[in-house]
């Protein structure tokens, strides 16, 4: 146990860079799924063209391909990222995204015709309609899939330990060469740092289903 | 009858497959032979010189992913200054290169191995300490690397040196000794951490990092690669001598090969050997062979 303890400041940092990481590129994640799942429906002909180009690219590209291009390769066309982390959280954020879409989409689909029928009659327009009637509605129905998103994306940030951010996957790399003799409690620490993020976000994804369901 | 238009399918394939192999093992023959000549020789009843060269078989673990030391060519055969080190040995065994068999060995897996008795030696820029003496022996060393630093060509920023480290961005490997060695004893540096060095390089191309650490031996394979790009500071500050791994206990079998390498400092072969593999890469001339520890 003087082993964690020691250590503890390190296992404190690495945690709290996997969680930075993970709730920033969620926040911007859903913020573009959003966007984009609103062009994907959109009345636009080159929004939704464009949308579904999107998300057929990212969320048909490796995780850690798109990595790859944001740390090295767009370097060659003279654009960089101000740090790493921000590299990551971009990877994390356009990948993820590419699902929040598709998951939003899968909810406004479940909303009833009649519903959006039901708002322009009373003189919507197509924002309007969408941003009072159909998206409120659509987000009580994905909850769960969004759930599931939100555990991968936690998950999916130890891709960014092999570019260079000091994140819990990265701690074990370094503990389990410099404190090989204590693997079992590194790993139990590094596993607990995960879950500490994922079990939480499982309970609380199960209380606002409930809560938020819609009764028809 | 679909069954049997499948088989066809495999035994056609099969035999391309076996035309292939046939091709490279020509391809083997036909290689310039190694520095090292086979010698008839005799060993005394019962020791382990006697047991391989009874079974016919030298077993090696080296690396196959480290240019210039142990590195597979296209045929699959590893190739380099440690593979030439193996050649040595077992030719002053009386076996020829036929009768080596090489098993890949990495970095973690090199202590396990020999304990399992799965190889008789390891020669695989294998670094000489005493937490891993608690597990194997060690005979040697035959080569003497170092942590160096790489830097951008016409070093721009004046690296001479780790001191020089202070205040700058350098890219090493997470979880390797030349990482920890910074952070430790130069915890002024900026340390940017990867998975793998060829990423390092590549930040040191895009002026993302200052500078890239690890041992000499990996970064001459980056320089060579890239001469317009990198350059080495060559001013060593580590000592990684690299032995070769036998199982604990093996005194005699130790001595003989600590014989073997002393010979081929003497006789020029070792010489030899660096300046076909590890310096036909790097271009540099054989170093001094490093003294022989006898523990």
């Amino acid at each position: 146990m003087s082993f964690l303890a020691e250590n503890f400041p390190l296992i404190r940092d690495a945690f709290l860079t996997t969680l930075s990481l993970a709730v920033v590129s969620g926040i911007c994640a859903l913020l573009l799924g959003t966007l984009l799942a609103a062009m994907r429906v959109s009345p636009v002909p080159a929004l939704r063209g464009l949308a579904t180009f999107y998300v057929e690219l990212f969320r048909n590209t490796p995780l850690t391909v798109v990595f790859f291009f944001l740390a090295f390769g767009i370097v060659y066309i003279d654009l960089q990222f101000p740090s790493r982390f921000l590299t990551a959280v971009a990877a994390l954020a356009l990948y993820t995204a590419a699902f929040v879409c598709e998951a939003l989409r899968s909810g406004i689909n479940a909303v009833p015709a009649g519903q959006a029928e039901a708002a322009r009659a009373l003189g919507l327009d197509f924002r309007q309609s969408l941003t009072t009637v159909v998206l409120p509605q659509a987000f009580r129905t994905v909850v769960p899939p969004l759930g599931n998103v939100w555990i991968a994306l936690a998950k999916n940030t130890s891709i960014a330990a092999g570019f260079a951010v000091a994140d819990l996957t990265a701690l074990l790399q370094r503990l389990s060469n410099s404190a090989a003799d204590e693997l079992a409690l590194v790993f139990v620490a590094v596993v607990a740092g995960y879950l500490v993020i994922t079990l939480p976000s499982a309970y609380v994804i199960s209380v606002l289903e409930r809560r938020l369901a819609i009764v028809r | 009858m679909r069954i049997t238009r499948y088989a066809a399918g495999f035994a056609a394939a099969g035999l391309l497959l076996a035309g292939c192999a046939s091709e490279a093992g020509n391809q083997a023959e036909e290689a310039p032979e190694t520095t090292a000549e086979v010698e008839e020789v005799e060993f005394p009843e019962g020791s382990t010189m006697a047991e391989i060269v009874e079974a016919g078989e030298l077993r090696v673990g080296t690396k196959i992913d480290q240019p210039g030391f142990g590195l597979a060519n296209t045929a699959g055969e590893p190739e380099g200054f440690d593979v030439e080190m193996a050649k040595l040995i077992a030719a002053k065994m009386g076996l020829s290169e036929d009768q080596i068999t090489f098993t890949e060995t990495v970095s973690a897996n090199r202590e396990p191995f020999l304990v399992e008795d799965r190889v008789d030696i390891v020669v695989a820029t294998y670094t000489i300490n005493d937490k891993r003496k608690e597990l194997i022996d060690f005979a040697g060393p035959y080569y003497e690397a170092g942590q160096d630093i790489m830097v951008a060509a016409g070093n721009p920023e004046n690296i001479e040196g780790p001191d020089d480290l202070a205040g700058k961005s350098v890219c090493s490997v997470e979880g390797s000794t030349p990482a920890e060695n910074i952070r430790t004893n130069y915890p002024e540096a900026e340390l940017v951490l990867y998975d793998a060095y060829s990423k390092c390089a590549d930040d040191l191309r895009n002026g993302n990092v200052d500078a890239v650490t690890t041992d000499n031996v990996i970064l001459t394979g980056f320089v060579a690669g890239a001469p317009d790009a990198f350059e080495l500071v060559g001013n060593p500050f580590t000592e990684e001598p690299y032995g070769i791994g036998v199982q604990k206990g093996e005194d005699e079998f130790r001595d003989f090969i600590n014989d073997v390498l002393e010979e081929a400092y003497e006789n020029g072969t070792w010489a030899a050997a660096w300046d076909k593999t590890a310096g036909a890469i790097t271009g540099t001339e054989a170093p001094e062979p490093p003294s022989v520890n006898r523990y």
